[in-house]
């Protein structure tokens, strides 16, 4: 039986309006990361790595280090959210607290809970971005306007981790199981995804490699959106995070009927 | 009388293992439908049918006249699920999960947080509504359960196990509860393994074993009907006692320890026995549901 897009969108919503509900009541202590750590990284990164390092120079512009990692760190931060947010923190309520057990018996259909989630971990990767823009402006190394445009990129790419984490989330026979993809899939990316340095400096194979990493394009985005440079290459790396929500997105929704639907 | 439930020949099976096999059996509206069974009879399963959690393997399931399965949505809006499990939200306060499951009915805020108000009244919890969840007690637990299966309305509430592990003032608590809804005319159907409970609440019932049904009616006929009015229970008989029984055929069930026999004119054969062969250990008492159960399923362990 198919829905009206609009119903849809209505009922998944009421998925985000549960978990909005509920982080409305802890924001405090979920504002606290991404407020410190850029504050972190850069301290790190910009007082102690730098004199190191001196300048890099990506798309054949010199940068301050500083100036190259702190939008990777927007990337990163799109990435943990929503990664962290649609593992442990889903794991947890579909395991342990049998929260889509009980949703499972009203009108909303596992793909409307599935989808609410997703946009879930998708919104903890926007409000995050919104939190680390203000305080990485503050030592001016967003060029605006085009720095609100990482706002509308950190759902995309929340959107795209989101999806996978969801993956993983509906394959996992325990919560402990997540360090497995943790370990081999996010810790990875956040080393060679053109992060700390561009993937230029790799070996011909390994940045083809890099290339099939999300984190690579979303490192691309938010890099040329903070610098202001707006160019329609960047068109590749979103093509590249749509096709990638497009394809694990319905993964996670069969995989997930596969699990709970008994 | 309409029929709110048809469930004909549904079967559910998980590989091999056939959990629901071939059942039918009618709800009619306003009365109260018990599935008794002992564990892994097939009630949960059955249950999760009916309010389009499982799809089934066979057969036809009908829900206010719809096929669950083309029309899951508006059957489910229609309908009020309490699951054997605690599934009530720990993020949330007592208050919350009443008005955040309102919201997956479409149930307008205002509305919502009135009928909140009458569901707290109703279960008595007016006090905890700003509590957290792993504060509440069993009890507690269960009646917010309840309350929340409500919160749209429904005209046919499906209730899993729903005493199940609670204390005795705990379980008058929602027989109570349950007692007054139907009066008021809901459709209620219930699974348990409390015979007390199924007599007290159900006007019919069925008792499921092995995913197919052994009997069904209404519980004072099925106990008249497979165990009579009386029985008598006689502990440790001795062996002359034991060939009496068996000379007069009278139907009996002869557990070692425990001789129980079953119909039979009541008083009268009571007062035989227990003149001429057992002094003590010997008692007369209305025959139950229990009885019935027992007789029907046996009285090995079922794990």
């Amino acid at each position: 039986m198919k829905s009206p897009p609009i119903a849809v969108i209505r009922r998944t919503s009421r998925i985000w309006q549960r978990n909005w509900t509920v982080y409305r009541q802890t924001w405090k202590i979920s504002f606290v990361p991404p407020l410190l750590e850029p504050l972190f990284y850069l301290l790190a990164f910009g007082v102690g790595l730098s004199a190191l390092v001196g300048e890099v120079s990506y798309r054949g512009e010199a940068l301050s280090y500083v100036a190259f990692i702190a939008p990777a760190l927007v990337a990163i931060n799109i990435m943990n959210n929503a990664f962290f947010e649609n593992t442990y923190a889903s794991f947890v309520r579909m395991y342990y607290q049998k929260t889509f057990d009980a949703i499972l018996a009203t009108p909303l259909s596992l793909t409307e809970i599935i989808l609410g989630e997703i946009v879930w971990g998708a919104t903890k990767s926007v409000i995050g971005t919104a939190i680390m823009l203000v305080v990485i402006s503050a030592f001016g190394l967003i060029a605006y306007p085009h720095g609100l445009l990482l706002l509308p990129v950190a759902l995309l790419g929340g959107l795209a981790f989101g999806a996978i984490a969801m993956l993983f989330t509906s394959v996992v026979p325990n919560i402990e199981t997540f360090n497995l993809p943790v370990f081999l899939f996010v810790t990875p990316m956040f080393l060679f995804s053109g992060t700390f340095f561009p993937v230029d400096t790799l070996p011909v194979w390994f940045r083809s490699l890099a290339l099939f990493l999300p984190l690579t394009h979303l490192v691309r985005l938010t890099r040329d959106l903070a610098y202001g440079r707006l160019d329609l290459s960047l068109l590749w790396a979103v093509g590249y995070l749509l096709l990638f929500c497009a394809i694990v997105t319905p993964l996670a929704i069969g995989r997930m009927r596969r699990r709970l639907i008994r | 009388m309409e029929e709110v439930i048809v469930a004909e020949n549904l079967v559910k099976t998980f590989g091999s293992f056939r959990a629901v096999d071939g059942i039918s059996f009618r709800v009619r509206r306003g009365e109260c439908f018990g599935i008794l069974g002992p564990n892994g009879a097939g009630k949960t399963s059955t249950i999760r049918m009916l309010y389009g959690f499982s799809p089934k393997d066979g057969g036809r399931l009908d829900v206010f006249g719809r096929d669950i399965e083309r029309e899951p949505r508006q059957i489910k809006s229609r309908i009020g699920v309490c699951q054997q499990e605690n599934t009530l939200d720990p993020d949330l306060t007592v208050q919350q999960n009443l008005e955040v499951f309102a919201r997956y009915f479409d149930i307008p805020r205002a509305q919502a947080r009135q009928r909140a108000e009458q569901l707290l009244h109703f279960i008595g919890l007016e006090p905890r509504r700003q509590a957290k969840i792993p504060t509440l007690s069993g009890g507690m637990l269960r009646r917010l359960m309840l309350a929340r299966a409500l919160i749209n309305n429904p005209e046919i509430l499906i209730l899993d196990e729903p005493t199940t592990g609670l204390d005795p003032q705990s379980r008058h608590q929602v027989w109570l509860r349950l007692e007054e809804l139907k009066s008021l005319g809901m459709s209620i159907l219930l699974t348990t393994h409390y015979m007390d409970e199924a007599a007290r609440l159900c006007d019919r019932l069925l008792i499921l074993d092995q995913g197919r049904i052994l009997v069904e009616g209404a519980p004072l006929d099925l106990i008249r009907q497979h165990v009579g009015r009386e029985v008598i229970e006689i502990a440790t008989p001795e062996e002359e006692l034991r060939r009496f029984v068996r000379d007069q055929q009278l139907p009996h069930e002869d557990l070692g320890h425990r001789l129980i026999v079953y119909g039979g004119d009541g008083e009268g054969l009571y007062h035989r026995l227990t003149t001429d062969y057992c002094r003590q250990g010997c008692t007369l008492r209305m025959a139950t549901l229990e009885d019935v159960f027992l007789r029907l399923t046996g009285r090995e362990l079922r794990e």
